[in-house]
C-alpha cells in the first residue's frame, strides 16, 4: 500500500481546504435560491414592485455566488479519483452511483434553468420565469440530498456487502441511500443553509437601516421588508436547528459513539452523570482534558436524557481508531456558541418587532451586522466536527483514511495544493469582494436606464439595449 | 453472486453512456472554451461582448457535461477512474484550475473595472483547460503503468510528445467550433470575423487530425492491429474518406458563407475523431492494462444507474434543447464603447 504520511498529510489538508471552500458557496446558494423563488412568488402574488426590487437585488448576488460554488464543486468531483482513487476504487460501487445521480438529477437541473432564471426576464412569461427559479432553487436541494446520502453513508454505511477484491457493493439501495444518519444530517444541513442566507439577508438589511439612520435618510421599503423577513426566518430557524442537531447528536451517539466522545472531550467513560465539558485542553498523548471547565451530570442528562446514565469514552475505543479531539472539541463549540447568539439575535427581532420597533433598535442592527458571517462560519465548524470526528476512517469503521489515498509522491501533492491554496484566496476572494460591492447598495426602484452593470448580468432588457438579444 | 460481477451487456451500455456524455461535453463546452481561447483576438468591447453574449445563458449547462463524463466514468468505471486520475494528475489539476479562471471570468467582468484582467483570465482559463483536456487525452492513449488496482507510474509520466501534440489539437478544434458557433449566432463584422477565424482554425484542426490519426496506431499494437489489420480495417478504413469528405463540404462552406453549415460540419468532424478514438481505444478502459470489463462497477450498480439515466437523459436533454431554442438567433450589440 502507498504509504508517504506527508503524502497523505497533504492529499487530507488539499481536500479539507478545498471542501471547506466549496461548501461556504452552497450553503449561501440553497438559501438564497429558495429566497428568490420566495420573493418572485410574492412579486406574482402581490403584485408589488418591491419584491422585484429585492429579486433583482439578490440575484446578481446569487449569480456569482452560484459561479463559484460550480467550479469549485467540479475541483471536488475530480478529487475523490485523483486524491483518493484507493476509496475510489473501493468505496465506487456504491458512491458511483449516488453521485451519478446528483449529477443527473440535480446539477444539470440547476445549471439548466440558471440560463432562463439570469437571462430569460425578457424571453419567457413571467409563469414560466417564475417555475425556472424554483426548478434551480430544487435543484440545490436535491443536490443536497445526494451528497449528504453520500457522505452520511461513509458516517454510518449500511445495505453493503464486501467483495474479495476489497470493492464495497449495495445489497440494498434504499439502506445505502437513507443510511441511519442521512435524515439527521440532510435535515440539520438545510437548515444550516437557510440559517445562512438568512444571516447574511438580515445583515445586509440592518447594514442599509443603520446607513440610513446615519445619514438621515428614508429607507428604502425594500430594505425593511427584506430585513423583516431575515429576522423572522432567524427567530424560527435557530430553534428548529437547536432540535434537529440534538436529534442528530443523539443519532450520532447510536452509531459513531466514538466520535461524540471525541467531540465531547470524554477521554474516560463514566458510569453516570457525566460531565459536560464547556472548554478545555485536549492531551490526545496524555488522554486527559486539561485546565477543564464543565458542568456535572450535563453530558449524561443531554445525550441520553438521564442523568445516571453511563457515557462511553475513548478509553473504551481502540488506540489506533481514536481521533484527534482537539478538531471535534473546538469545532463543536465554535458552532453551539455561534447557534446560540443566532438564538438571541432570533429572539430579540421577534421581542423587538412585537414591539412595533424592529427597524428603530441600532444595537439589533448591530448585531445582525455582526452576524451576517456567523452561518458560513457555523456550518464550516459543524462540518469540521463531523468529518475529523470520523476519523482515522473514511468509511467509519470500515477503510481507514490511510489507506484510501493515491499512490502520489508528496511533492505533487504539495504542488496542487499550494495552486489551490493561491487560486482560490485570489479567485474567492475576488467574488466575494464584487458580492460586498453589491451588498453596499441599496435595493431600490431601478434607476432610468439600466447602467451596463446590470445589463451585463441580469438579461431583462429592451432589445436595442446594449448587450440586448434580438431575435432573427 | 452474479451481483458481484459487471454485466457484459450492461458494461457495454455503459461504455456508450460515458463516450457520449464526454462528447457531449466536448461538442457545447468545447465552443465555450473556443471563443475563450479566440478572445485575445477579439476588439474589446462589441466584439468581444457580442461573442461572450451568445453563450452566457448555455455554457454553465455545457460544463456540466464535463462533471457527468468524469462521475460517470467514477461511477460505471470505478477501478478505471482510481487509474487514471493520478496518472494524468498534472494536467487534471490544470484543466480544473482554468476552469475556475474561464467560469468566475463571465461574472467578474461585468463588475470590475479591470475587465482586462478578467478577459485574460477568460482567455488564459479557457485556453489552459483545453490544452490539459488534450494532454489528458494524449496520455491516457498512450497508456499508464499499472500495478494491480493503482497508477505505478511517475509524476511526469503523461508528458510526451504525443499528448502535447494532442493538447495543440484540442485547442485548434475547440476554437475551429467557436468560431463556428460565431458564425451561426452573430452577424455583420463580428461574424466577418468568424469566418476569417474558421479558415484559420480549420486548416490547424485537419492538420492536427491528419497528425494524430497517423500518430496513434503506432502507439500501441492494439491500434495499429484496429486501424490497419482485419477485421478492424473495414470498420476503420471508411472513416479517413468520411473526414475527407467533410473537410471538403467544410471548406466550401466556408467559401460560400454558409451560416450553419460550417458549425454541423465541425461537429461531424468532431464524431468522426470520437469514433476513431473509439476504434483505436476499444475495449480498454485503461489501455494497454484494463479492460472495460475489468474496469466496470457490479451488476446492481450498473442497473441501479441506469434506470436514473434511462429516465433523467432524456429529461435533461430536452430542457437543455429547450434552453437553446429559447436563446435563439442572432445576437447583437450596439453601440457599446
Amino acid at each position: 500500500m502507498f504509504d508517504d504520511p506527508s503524502a497523505l498529510a497533504l492529499a487530507r489538508f488539499q481536500f479539507a481546504f478545498t471542501v471547506s471552500f466549496h461548501f461556504i458557496f452552497p450553503a449561501f446558494s440553497i438559501g438564497l435560491a429558495s429566497y428568490l423563488a420566495v420573493l418572485e412568488g410574492l412579486w406574482l402574488k402581490t403584485g408589488r414592485d418591491v419584491y422585484l426590487q429585492l429579486y433583482r437585488y439578490w440575484l446578481k448576488i446569487f449569480a456569482i455566488a452560484f459561479g463559484m460554488g460550480v467550479v469549485s464543486g467540479i475541483v471536488m468531483a475530480y478529487q475523490f479519483g485523483s486524491n483518493w482513487s484507493a476509496f475510489s476504487d473501493r468505496a465506487g460501487p456504491v458512491i458511483g452511483p449516488l453521485m451519478a445521480y446528483e449529477i443527473l438529477s440535480a446539477f444539470f437541473l440547476e445549471s439548466g434553468f440558471l440560463g432562463v432564471m439570469l437571462f430569460g426576464l425578457d424571453r419567457v412569461g413571467k409563469k414560466l420565469h417564475f417555475l425556472a427559479t424554483c426548478l434551480v432553487a430544487v435543484g440545490t436541494t436535491i443536490s443536497a440530498f445526494w451528497i449528504i446520502a453520500v457522505n452520511s453513508w461513509m458516517q454510518t454505511p449500511a445495505g453493503f456487502g464486501i467483495a474479495d477484491n476489497g470493492q464495497f457493493f449495495a445489497t440494498d439501495w434504499l439502506a445505502v441511500v437513507f443510511n441511519p444518519s442521512m435524515p439527521y444530517r440532510l435535515v440539520h444541513t438545510l437548515l444550516g443553509a437557510y440559517l445562512t442566507t438568512a444571516l447574511v439577508v438580515g445583515a445586509v438589511g440592518a447594514y442599509h437601516l443603520l446607513k440610513d439612520r446615519q445619514s438621515g435618510r428614508a429607507g428604502q421599503p425594500a430594505t425593511r421588508i427584506m430585513f423583516a423577513m431575515a429576522i423572522a426566518m432567524v427567530a424560527v430557524t435557530p430553534p428548529l436547528q437547536v432540535l434537529a442537531g440534538h436529534e442528530h447528536g443523539v443519532n450520532t451517539l447510536e452509531h459513531q459513539p466514538a466520535k461524540v466522545a471525541a467531540m465531547e472531550g470524554h477521554y474516560e467513560s463514566h458510569d453516570h452523570a457525566a460531565p459536560l465539558i464547556l472548554f478545555g485542553l485536549p492531551d490526545d498523548e496524555a488522554q486527559v482534558m486539561r485546565h477543564r471547565i464543565e458542568i456535572p451530570g450535563l453530558a449524561s442528562l443531554v445525550l441520553k436524557h438521564d442523568i445516571d446514565a453511563p457515557t462511553t469514552g475513548l478509553d473504551k475505543v481502540a488506540p489506533e481508531n481514536r481521533a484527534r479531539v482537539a478538531f471535534p472539541f473546538y469545532a463543536f463549540r465554535v458552532m453551539v456558541g455561534l447557534g446560540m447568539l443566532m438564538l438571541a439575535l432570533g429572539l430579540w427581532g421577534a421581542w423587538a418587532a412585537w414591539r412595533g420597533r424592529l427597524f428603530d433598535t441600532p444595537w439589533l442592527h448591530r448585531l445582525a451586522v455582526a452576524l451576517g458571517p456567523a452561518g458560513f462560519i457555523a456550518v464550516l465548524a459543524g462540518w469540521i466536527t463531523t468529518e475529523t470526528g470520523r476519523q482515522p476512517f473514511t468509511i467509519f469503521g470500515l477503510m481507514r483514511t490511510a489507506e484510501s489515498a493515491s499512490p502520489l509522491a508528496a511533492p505533487a501533492v504539495a504542488a496542487s495544493l499550494i495552486a489551490f491554496v493561491v487560486v482560490y484566496f485570489f479567485v474567492f476572494g475576488v467574488g466575494t469582494s464584487f458580492i460586498l460591492k453589491l451588498m453596499r447598495s441599496e435595493p431600490g426602484p431601478a434607476g432610468p436606464a439600466p447602467s451596463p452593470d446590470d445589463a451585463a448580468e441580469v438579461g431583462s432588457l429592451p432589445p436595442d439595449a446594449p448587450f440586448g438579444f434580438k431575435l432573427a | 453472486m452474479t451481483a458481484l460481477a459487471p454485466d457484459p451487456l450492461l458494461t457495454l451500455v455503459w461504455a456508450g453512456i460515458i463516450g457520449t456524455a464526454i462528447f457531449v461535453y466536448v461538442i457545447t463546452d468545447g465552443f465555450d472554451l473556443g471563443i475563450g481561447i479566440m478572445f485575445p483576438w477579439l476588439e474589446p468591447g462589441a466584439e468581444r461582448e457580442t461573442a461572450i453574449a451568445t453563450i452566457k445563458p448555455v455554457w454553465d449547462a455545457n460544463q456540466t457535461w464535463l462533471v457527468l463524463g468524469g462521475g460517470g466514468v467514477f461511477a460505471a468505471f470505478p477501478l478505471a477512474f482510481a487509474i487514471l486520475m493520478p496518472a494524468v494528475y498534472a494536467p487534471l489539476i490544470a484543466m480544473l484550475l482554468g476552469l475556475i479562471f474561464r467560469g468566475v471570468a463571465f461574472k467578474y467582468r461585468a463588475r470590475t473595472k479591470r475587465v482586462w484582467l478578467w478577459d485574460f483570465a477568460f482567455f488564459g482559463g479557457s485556453t489552459i483547460a483545453a490544452f490539459a483536456q488534450g494532454l489528458i487525452l494524449g496520455a491516457i492513449l498512450q497508456g499508464v503503468k499499472v500495478d494491480g488496482r493503482q497508477y505505478a507510474g511517475g509524476w511526469w509520466d503523461w508528458l510526451s510528445p504525443f499528448s502535447l501534440l494532442t493538447g495543440v489539437s484540442v485547442v485548434a478544434a475547440y476554437t475551429l467550433l467557436g468560431a463556428c458557433w460565431l458564425i451561426w449566432r452573430t452577424e455583420h463584422s463580428v461574424q466577418d470575423h468568424a469566418f476569417r477565424i474558421a479558415k484559420q482554425a480549420g486548416a490547424a484542426s485537419l492538420a492536427a487530425v491528419a497528425a494524430v490519426s497517423l500518430a496513434t496506431p503506432f502507439l500501441n499494437h492494439d491500434y495499429f492491429s484496429h486501424w490497419f489489420e482485419a477485421p478492424g480495417i473495414y470498420y476503420s478504413a471508411p472513416v479517413p474518406i468520411l473526414v475527407g469528405i467533410a473537410a471538403i463540404l467544410f471548406i466550401r462552406a466556408l467559401a460560400r458563407r454558409a451560416e450553419i453549415a460550417p458549425f454541423v460540419l465541425a461537429q461531424c468532424l468532431f464524431l468522426l475523431t470520437f469514433i476513431g478514438l473509439g476504434i483505436s481505444i476499444f475495449p480498454w478502459a485503461v489501455p494497454g492494462a484494463v479492460t472495460i470489463w475489468q474496469a466496470a462497477t457490479l451488476a446492481n450498480a450498473q442497473s441501479f444507474m441506469l434506470v436514473g439515466v434511462g429516465v433523467l437523459l432524456p429529461v435533461i436533454l430536452g430542457y437543455t434543447g429547450y434552453a437553446y431554442w429559447l436563446f435563439r438567433g442572432k445576437v447583437g450589440a450596439t453601440g457599446y464603447a
